[in-house]
């Protein structure tokens, strides 16, 4: 007996086993290279730290050794990850910025050392990445390492009004503080000097800091008691406080 | 039937020349423009395609006779759709730097023209075996021209092949310049344009 392919009967069991065959055989594979699309991105967020301390061309097992020799604390500042590295015994912080591209999201890490000389910190070094910004233009902030070095040993904050200073700019005209931007990629630029400067003014009441009392108060408890994380019954109990306070 | 017939044969090579996806029937540009800035994502993006051409249209060729044909297009995508996916997987799993690169371009793969135009007219009026070799041949063809075009902006662009460094720092010292064109993407345009013309004029012949 021929089947009559073109009965809508037909069409649809068709299409019905041909989707569920194919979701079956996606969701298999996605579900076997999970670990190991995992363990990559893992290594290449420490690839990317290990960037922006200006060790480069790492592979695999090195730049995991490596890591793990020169990292050693990960803290959680009002949202801010900060890393603590120790190199040559010098102790070295690593900020992970997040910022807005032309296109999409840019992110990157910098390293920060204490240097008394320039207003308490400056840049030890910096790695930018992104999305989906231009090759050639603005995805220099992830491929030009030369772009990358321009920000070693700029100084961040102003030693009096004690703001922000590290900035991508146009014109250069304090090369202690300034880093020249992209060339054909303003828009990008900006997005870093955003990043940076919001990154930074965390510290500084510059920015807005983007939390309510709450969290606040959350940090300040956890500051107070010295941990890294504060379990509900102990929220809990500082708010009845609060409330017993207020009333 | 052999498996090297002269049929056979003429299936796998006249992709390679007289039907060229890129250069005989210009098919599949855009992504030739966008992988080609450095070369070995060229030569991952050619592997992917050749692959996904060659496999897909064995699929479609063994269920050819089952496709209703009123929804045979749909049918097309959904088997090539699975194909990119799965391709898109192993990347990141195995070869993730590259995956990176490429980013949305091994997806876009589901709507290369060479694919649908291979699928359907080819895989689905021939046997699986026909099939894997036209697959093969055209994927190649425009590996082919991706590793060409790479190449050439990659060693212009950067002075590097495959990120080792060709032209000698010397070179550099005497005032030479990286050609900062040729990591746009117009190049890219205008060096396929520059190997159509090369094969049709010494190449290429009548059929």
């Amino acid at each position: 007996m021929k089947l009559n392919t073109n009965s809508n009967a037909y069409i649809i069991i068709y299409s019905a086993i041909l989707v569920v065959i194919v979701a079956f055989l996606l969701a298999f594979v996605y579900q076997a290279l999970k670990p190991m699309q995992d363990a990559n991105v893992a290594l290449d967020t420490k690839k990317q730290v290990l960037y922006s301390l200006n060790i480069r061309n790492l592979d695999g097992a090195e730049a995991e050794a490596k890591y793990a020799e020169i990292i050693n604390d990960t803290m959680d500042m009002m949202g801010q990850k900060i890393l603590m590295a120790e190199i040559n015994e010098e102790p070295i912080m690593i900020y992970e910025m997040k910022g807005m591209g032309l296109w999409g999201g840019i992110s990157g890490f910098m390293s920060v050392r204490f240097d008394l000389e320039k207003g308490g910190f400056s840049v030890y070094g910096a790695y930018f990445n992104h999305e989906s910004e231009t090759a050639g233009l603005g995805a220099e902030i992830k491929d030009s390492q030369e772009w990358q070095e321009k920000f070693i040993g700029k100084r961040i904050f102003d030693d009096e009004t004690k703001h922000v200073v590290l900035s991508v700019v146009k014109k250069v005209e304090d090369p202690e503080c300034q880093v020249d931007c992209v060339t054909g990629a303003t828009l990008t630029s900006n997005g870093v000097d955003e990043m940076i400067k919001r990154t930074f003014g965390l510290w500084t009441g510059e920015y807005d800091i983007d939390m309510d009392e709450g969290e606040l108060e959350m940090l300040m408890l956890k500051m107070a008691l010295g941990k890294d994380s504060v379990s509900d019954a102990e929220l809990q109990r500082m708010i009845k406080v609060k409330k017993v306070k207020e009333e | 039937m052999a498996l090297f017939s002269k049929q056979n044969k003429e299936v796998f090579t006249n992709p390679l020349n007289l039907d060229h996806p890129i250069l005989g029937q210009v098919l599949g540009i855009c992504s030739a423009l966008a992988v080609t800035s450095q070369l070995k994502p060229a030569i991952v993006m050619g592997l992917a395609v050749t692959v996904i051409t060659a496999f897909a249209n064995v699929i479609i060729s063994i269920i050819r006779n089952t496709i209703p044909n009123r929804i045979r297009i749909v049918v097309q995508l959904v088997v090539v759709a699975a194909l990119v996916t799965i391709v898109s997987q192993i990347l990141k799993a195995f070869a993730y730097d590259v995956s990176v690169q490429l980013s949305v371009y091994v997806g876009l793969i589901i709507t290369n023209c060479i694919l649908m135009g291979r699928l359907e007219a080819f895989a689905m009026q021939n046997k699986p075996w026909p099939s894997f070799l036209d697959g093969v041949g055209n994927g190649l063809g425009y590996a082919m021209i991706l590793v060409i075009v790479g190449a050439v902006r990659e060693l212009l662009g950067r002075g590097t092949l495959l990120g080792f460094q060709i032209i000698p720092d010397a070179c550099y010292d005497f005032g030479y310049v990286n050609n900062g064109m040729m990591t746009m993407p117009a190049m890219a345009l205008i060096l396929v344009g520059c190997v159509i013309w090369v094969h049709r004029a010494y190449f290429y012949k009548e059929k």
